[in-house]
């Protein structure tokens, strides 16, 4: 990394100034910068206009999912700091703990009607494969995740539900390194590794949302005789 | 009091689960209602008139 001799002067701009140098072009923090700016410049990252297409309820799904999602990791938070007695015994655990299963409920309820959506829109289209296989894994680390809350609830219910699921998840094989009965196991797993996952694929499915756009209809494509494949390049076009 | 009757669920979710039996396949009802729903919300998405803000282009 350089050193900026630009002491005490106002920070250097980089949109709309000067070409860069070549002793910058070498840096990682400008390369990884660029390469940013230029896959999701700031208007297609946060957008004020979508296309006319989009003004149907079935596109309202998937920030619907975002939003359980959420309060899923909000109120997850919070059960996480209070612990297992406070939300089994006070009446305040009781409505978080409560909370927090149907904002889960609410997530899987909202996806399935976001994926059949998609499905049906057959939303990989137009380079948009990346954006739906994203989809797809979210969906699936968010049934273990949801699966590792069930057997985490420290009752009798999550002692039927582990003690159900163990021969057929042993059966995979999975139980050599993911065994169900191993509370530790499965609560580090639902509360550290599942979440991040989640978090960093919908975050990322998010982003191909953004850098490719929402999937036109079928007689909208057609009249497209190329992809698109440029969210601004489609915002604002009249159906 | 009132608030907790308010806040309680329609029904009572204490007792043993109600399940149906089609061959092999058995779900219970809690999981066929909210199959059904998704369902019908998902026609309902599909059906309903998205509403419009004045000035928006056609």
């Amino acid at each position: 990394m350089s050193i900026d001799t630009n002491v005490g002067a106002e920070p250097r701009t980089h949109a709309g100034g000067p070409a860069h140098s070549s002793a910058e072009s070498r840096q990682w923090t400008a390369r990884v910068r660029h390469a940013a700016e230029s896959a999701f410049p700031p208007d297609q990252l946060l957008p004020d206009r979508q296309p006319a297409y989009m003004a149907s309820w079935i596109y309202v799904f998937g920030v619907l999912t975002v939003v359980s999602l959420a309060w899923v990791i909000i109120t997850g938070c919070i059960l996480a700091i209070m612990g297992p007695t406070w939300w089994h015994v006070s009446s305040t655990g009781h409505f978080v703990n409560s909370l927090h299963l149907w904002s889960v409920e609410a997530f899987f309820f909202f996806m399935v009607i976001h994926l059949w959506g998609k499905f049906f829109m057959a939303a990989w289209r137009g380079n948009r494969r990346l954006t739906w296989a994203t989809g797809v894994i979210s969906f699936l680390v968010s049934v273990a995740a949801a699966f590792t809350g069930y057997v985490s609830q420290t009752n009798f219910d999550s002692q039927w539900i582990s003690t159900q699921a163990k021969d057929g998840i042993n059966s995979t094989g999975a139980g050599a390194f993911w065994n169900v009965l191993n509370f530790g196991q499965m609560l580090m797993w639902h509360i550290v590794l599942l979440p991040i996952g989640i978090a960093l694929i919908a975050g990322l499915h998010v982003l191909l949302v953004r850098r490719r756009g929402i999937v036109p209809p079928f007689e909208v494509a057609e009249h497209h005789t190329e992809p698109v494949a440029d969210a601004a390049a489609a915002a604002g076009e009249p159906a | 009091m009132v608030l907790g009757v308010l806040l309680a669920a329609l029904i009572n979710l204490g007792g043993t689960g109600k399940y149906f039996h089609w061959g092999f396949i058995q779900i219970s009802a809690a999981n066929l209602v909210i199959i059904v729903l998704m369902i019908v919300v998902f026609v309902l998405a599909i059906l309903l008139p998205f509403p419009k803000r004045k000035g928006d282009r056609q």
